[in-house]
Parts: C-alpha cells; structure tokens; sequence
C-alpha cells in the first residue's frame, strides 16, 4: 500500500545507496558484495604488514549522485567508473553523523572521532589521528606519514591535542598553495588561479601556524628547485593540481606508508556557478586515476598500497527547500550525509559492491587493521569485507 | 534570559510596524521554547521591509499560535522544547539580534548532534502550519519564465536535460525579438492583476527596456552597491580579529543605506537588493549565481504571479581578491559556462515555482535566447513530449497556460 508519509533519514539513506549500487552494478559491470567473505584478504597477498602502504584521497569537497554515480553523471567521472570501480570494492553507503564543514569533517575522518572543533578556525583535532596512532603505536618517523592538503586551512589536521598523543607524533603536511606562495614571494598573478583557498570561507586566507612543510624542504626533500617548482607549477590549472603534482613528487622521494590526501576543488560549487562544480568533478575524478597510475608505477607502491577514495561528505538535495542545491552542504539532509567509499589495491577484492551502511568514522579503524595500529579512541568500527 | 520573561518593551528596538506586530502577541510569544523564538523573531524585526506575502504568512502563524492552548502549543512544539540550549545562548540578545542567534543555534546544533531533532522538529511544525492556516493560492495561475544563454552563438551540448521530462521540448521556435516579447506578455499580465511585488523581472546583466509595471532587480544596476560592497568587505578582513563568521554577521547588518542604496523609493526592494549581495553566496562575484539566487528568494519571499529571469554571462573564474575587486576594467566572460549554469538555473527555477501554492496551474518557460530551442511546461503541455513544429514563444505560452 502507497504511504503519504515521508521516508525516515535512514530509508532515503538506504534508497540513496541502493541507487548507487545499481548505477554502479549496470554501469560498470560489478557484483554486489556479501559479508560471507574470505578472511585475511590482506594476509593472502603476501605483503608484510611492515611493507604496506595507504594512500586515502578525500574526493571533496562533497559531490551529488546525480553528479556522479547516477546514470545522468556518470559522463563527468569516466575514470572512477571506467577505470577504477571495476577495480575496486565499492561501499555505497558510508554515513557521515558529523558536522558537515570541509575542515572538521576531514579531521573526523582521520581521527575516527566525530569532531567539533570550529571548522573556520587554525585548531588541531581533540582526539588522536590516523597518523598519531600509526607513528607512535608503529615507531615510524616523521617522514612515513603525510598529509597534502588544499587549503591553508587544514594545516593543523596532521596532529592532535589530545594528551597521550599530539606534538611531533603526527604528520607532515604540505600546503601546496603555502608553498607556492612562498616560491613567488607572494606576487606572480600568473599563479593565482592556483592559490585559490577554502570555497566555504571565500574570502578569507587563513593564517598560518603548525608544523607546515617549510620552502627550503622543496629541495632538501622533494628534489625540487624553486624554478622547477614554478615553471610546473604554470603549466597546472587549478590547486588540486598542483596538490597532485606534490603527492607524486612525494612518493617517489619520500614514499611515506601513509599518506593522506585532500581534494578541494569541487567545492567551488559554494560559489553556485554549476559549470564550474561539474568541472571541479571532471577534474577530480581524473587526477583519482593519475595518482592510482602514479601509485602502481611507482616501485615503492607497486603491489602494496591500499587506495582508499571517499568524499567527506556529499551535497544539499535538489528537494529540500531549506537548501539550494548543488550549492551547499547546509541542510544536513541524508543526501549530504550519505555518501560513498571505493578501495582498491593490496588486499582489496575487485568489481564488489557492498551497501550495507557503515559510517565514515570506520576508516580509521579499518586503515589500524591493514597497517597494523590500534585506533584505540576512535568511535568507528573495522570494515570486515576489507580485512 | 528566557521567552517567559519577555515584556513588551523590550521590542522597542524593533522597527515601528515589527514592534507593533510583535506587542499584539507578546503573551504567546512567553510560552514558546528558546529554540523556536528567535527564529519567528528573526522574521518578526523584518516585517517592516518585507513583501506583502511574506507580512500576511507572518501575521497568520502568528493569530494561530495564539488559538493554540496551552496543550495545543505544548502538543505542536515539543520537539523544539526537547532541544536544549547552551547558557550562552540564553544570555545572548536573541530579542534585538535574532539572525544573529539562529546562526549561533545552527553552530550549536551541528556540535551538540542536535541537528536532526531540531530538523524533525521543524518539518513537524511547517507541516501542522500547513494543514492550520493554508497557504493562499494566486489570483491567477503563475508564469515562470527563464531565459539562458545570452551572448552565445554555438552552443553543442544538450539543454534542458533536467526539465524536459516534466514538459514539451521544442526545437524551431522563432527567436526574433524574444526577449521583448516575453518582457511584454510579463507587463501585459502586471497591468490586469496589478498586485505590488507580484510580477518580476531579474536580469542577471543589463535590463532591457520594460514596463515599470513590473519589479526590476538587474546585476548591471546594482554595479555601485556590488563595489561598495567589495570595499566594505576588504576592509572588514583586514580588520584585526576578523573572522569569517564576524565578516558574515557584519555583512548580514549591512543596510541599504550602508552601500549607497537609501535615496530609492523603494526600501522594501532596497533590502531585497541588499540582502542577495550580503546573504548570498556567490552573488557578489557571479552574476548568474545572482540571477538564480534572487529568482529563489524573489519566488520564496514575495511569491509573484509572473517571474522572469534572464541569465546573463558572467565573468570567468579567476582568484576571489581578483573577482572582489572594483576593478573598472571589462572582466573576460565565459558565455558558454555561463549557459551550463543558467541551464541549472532554469531547473531551480521551475522546481522553486513548483513549491509555491497552486503550483498545478502554473506554467514555465525556458529558452535559449536568439535561438530555436525552449521548453514548455504547464497543465496542458504533455510530460517528455518535443516537437519540430515551428512556433512562437508567444504560442508556446499560450499552450502552457
């Protein structure tokens, strides 16, 4: 029998990832997952837990399903659907309880731990990182956990405040756009296109304090001369980008195990100009499959590394009138909250979809089962179908 | 302070009809939880500049949560009164700076996991408002219309992807003189039902020439306030301690008269203006977010029986200090990203006129200016229907009505 009533949070997230899966399932020709599934998954693959390695990209700042995944968006992610899904386990129902800014929801995302710290303001997270937990339970130095992140922002996001943990236990993070505006002394309008900071907050460029990537480590760590750095730099077009031209440059000198990555230039979409959101996608779902090229040439990653891509959480829905759409993630509606996961790599089963709901603070948890660490404070729970 | 100990005279801040208003029902006003208050308050110290729709909606929820006993109130708003607020919200002057203390409530809301319950609560309470105090169906059926695409020449990709299973898609419409004509049949409309603030023209460029019958809000006219503005905004960051959430109050306490605004005739329409350059998001950078925005808040707020919305190009993107500036020179301007967003555009048009009262009646037309192609949507108009024919706007419209 038809009911008038309006579907619960948890039915429209439900239905949202049932669609998913099925976008998915017609699209790229994957099977839907079981929980009855081989154990060890990672054990099997013959790489020592010493030799593992994770790379997690947040695909931000927040995409719709009919952006995406739905059949009418599928055109603007060719390499996540052509590419990269097929080779993926794919979870099409992650849930984000949180508070929906871009800042606090990625610190949620890498502590486990639904954070409340003020997503404007330059404050490290209250409970302990993936990188915290990795680096002191592990004994790994400073330079085997990264964070390379859009937005000046995020530079607090590598280490907690949390006690038993904190200062000198957690990341390096790169500023890109930090360090290009270090490179040209802060002038050069050739790169501003590339400076562009948090879409939330357009106006302003936050100040900086923490333990951010400093210019002359360009060279001592990168092997990247200022030059070089700029003269690449002309040839980008927008400050994820540049991120992704770091992260490889990172990886073949540096090869952290863990290494964390921010996209941000979806979320130009606050500035409510359509065409600009669709190329925000567009371009992060093409620089999702170079960093997955970069990853399996790459001698260090090759074989080993995990690859995990989710966004932090998704967009306001075209129905809710409290919202205006594409443009925000305000409304805290279950299309802004329910959003998606892909694994792909070591230890990953290929071409599965699973649409049970499991939340975003699982990943921390799930990222401590596959390196190793014990994310003892996190709220989440480790995704069985990925251990 | 909490709403039981409200007295009158703690309005007299209040603009003279919001305190006149607000004093009528102060008793009820005592009984409401602190986590619905300032939200009716929030509305209430705006009643003097706000559209006649928006004043009549006010007035009615207001007469009906005085008929509400004791019970009845109790029964409507328990699941505000389940909300529990921070002292510091209960100290803060949530009567004189209501705005002020709903975006601090949000904050408080998305920290405390509260914003759920105060979301069903809020869908529970516009729900039983609905079913008391209906809201008024138009004189006449609505029209929307929305023109896209000004400025390009050859455009390959599909239009009006999202529109065209709810209505008919024509491909050889006669393009001359369109953009005069729709002004025209909107003028013809305001002259029979000359009802104030009921028929809009929002030009996301430069107006065309139209009959003043109709309400005027165009991007080009409001060039000075938009530079008055960026100046004000530039000196706001460069305020010691300033931060993004100070700069967004500071913006929302910006009046027209702050912005080179307050000699027009028209203050209601003033702060209207205002409002989408200081509320909005985007707005003051792009003008087609302009355009889409001040359509939706224009169809919420005033709910007109005629809107027509021309989206205009809008400069390419560059960096925001580059975009905020009052720069005199011409911004290079991206016509075919430009289509793409006025597309959507469209899209949120009709979707927002559809959640207005008798939204069954009401018809929509989208076309892409100097061009053949349109979409018409309206009770006679068959779903996901095209057509080759060549036809009129002028018939298209008569179709859809």
């Amino acid at each position: 029998m038809a009911s008038n009533r309006e579907a619960t949070p948890y039915e429209l997230a439900h239905q949202l990832a049932w669609n998913r899966r099925e976008f998915i399932r017609s699209a790229a020709g994957v099977a839907l997952g079981s929980s009855l599934l081989p154990s060890s998954l990672l054990a099997r693959t013959g790489v020592p837990i010493s030799k593992r390695k994770v790379v997690v990209i947040t695909f931000g700042g927040g995409a719709r399903d009919q952006e995406t995944f739905a059949p009418e968006g599928q055109e603007n992610i060719p390499h996540l659907m052509r590419e990269l899904i097929p080779q993926s386990a794919f979870f099409t129902q992650v849930v984000n309880r949180g508070i929906l800014g871009h800042y606090v929801a990625t610190a949620s995302l890498a502590t486990g731990v639904y954070e409340t710290i003020n997503n404007f303001a330059s404050l490290p997270p209250e409970h302990p990182t993936v990188f915290e937990y990795f680096r002191k339970d592990l004994k790994r130095p400073a330079s085997d956990a990264w964070v390379v992140a859009p937005s000046n922002g995020f530079n607090r996001i590598g280490e907690s405040s949390h006690h038993s943990y904190g200062p000198g236990l957690g990341a390096k993070v790169i500023l890109p756009k930090h360090l290009l505006t270090a490179a040209t002394s802060g002038g050069g309008t050739d790169y501003e296109h590339l400076l562009r900071d948090s879409y939330e907050t357009p106006f302003y460029t936050p100040e900086l304090s923490g333990g951010e990537f400093e210019l002359q480590q360009l060279g001592n760590l990168l092997k990247l001369s200022v030059d070089d750095f700029k003269a690449h730099a002309l040839t980008l077009s927008s400050p994820d980008e540049l991120s992704v031209y770091i992260v490889r440059q990172l990886m073949r000198q540096v090869a952290p195990s863990l290494l964390w990555i921010t996209m941000h230039d979806i979320d130009i979409a606050h500035a409510g100009a359509f065409s600009l959101y669709i190329d925000g996608i567009r371009r992060t779902d093409r620089l999702c499959a170079d960093i997955w090229k970069t990853i399996q040439s790459e001698p260090e990653y090759a074989g080993k590394t995990t690859l995990f891509i989710l966004p932090d959480f998704g967009r306001d829905s075209d129905d809710d009138s409290g919202g205006n759409g594409f443009q925000h993630h305000r409304t805290g509606d279950a299309l802004s909250r329910t959003t998606w996961m892909m694994a792909l790599g070591a230890g990953v089963r290929e071409g599965v979809v699973f649409d049970r709901p499991m939340e975003s603070t699982d990943l921390v948890p799930t990222l401590g089962s596959i390196l190793g660490f014990s994310a003892s404070l996190s709220q989440g729970k480790p995704i069985p179908e990925l251990l | 302070m909490l709403p039981s100990d409200l007295k009158p005279e703690q309005f007299n801040g209040y603009p003279p009809e919001a305190r006149k208003l607000v004093a009528a029902h102060v008793a009820v006003l005592r009984r409401l939880p602190l986590s619905f208050l300032p939200s009716l308050l929030r509305e209430a110290i705006e009643y003097d500049f706000k559209f006649p729709a928006e004043r009549r909606s006010l007035e009615k929820e207001l007469v009906n949560l005085d008929s509400l006993s004791s019970d009845q109130l109790k029964d409507w708003l328990q699941g505000f009164a389940q909300i529990r607020i921070s002292s510091q919200l209960e100290r803060s002057d949530w009567i004189n700076a209501p705005a002020q203390f709903v975006e601090q409530l949000s904050s408080y809301l998305w920290t405390t996991h509260q914003l759920d319950a105060f979301r069903t609560a809020a869908l529970a309470y516009a729900e039983r408002l609905r079913a008391a105090v209906p809201p008024e169906k138009p004189p006449i059926p609505r029209l929307g219309i929305t023109v896209i695409g000004q400025g390009v020449t050859v455009n390959d990709a599909p239009l009006f992807r999202k529109l065209r299973p709810h209505g008919a898609y024509f491909r050889a419409v006669k393009p001359e003189n369109g953009v005069q004509l729709l002004l025209n049949i909107a003028a013809a409309r305001a002259k029979v039902h000359p009802v104030p603030y009921a028929h809009w023209y929002i030009d996301g460029g430069q107006a065309a020439v139209h009959d003043p019958a109709l309400t005027s809000v165009s991007y080009h006219a409001l060039e000075p306030v938009r530079a008055a503005l960026s100046g004000r905004i530039r000196a706001e960051i460069d305020r010691p301690g300033m931060g993004p959430e100070n700069l967004r109050t500071v913006m929302a306490q910006l009046r027209p008269g702050d912005l080179g605004l307050a000699n027009s005739s028209d203050a209601v329409l003033d702060r209207f203006q205002v409002k989408m350059l200081t509320e909005g998001s985007g707005t003051q950078i792009f003008s087609t977010t302009f355009a889409q925005w001040t359509a939706r808040e224009a169809l919420r707020r005033a709910q007109p029986l005629t809107l027509l919305v021309r989206f205009a190009p809008r400069q390419r993107q560059k960096p925001m200090n580059e975009m905020l500036s009052a720069s005199h020179e011409v911004s290079e301007l991206d016509p075919l990203g430009s289509l793409v967003d006025a597309d959507m555009g469209a899209y949120y048009n009709w979707l927002n006129l559809q959640r207005l009262p008798g939204a069954e009646q009401s018809s929509f037309l989208a076309w892409f200016e100097g061009h053949n192609e349109a979409l018409a949507i309206g009770p006679a108009i068959p779903r996901g229907t095209e057509s080759n024919a060549a036809t009129s706007l002028e018939q298209l419209l008569n179709w859809a009505s």
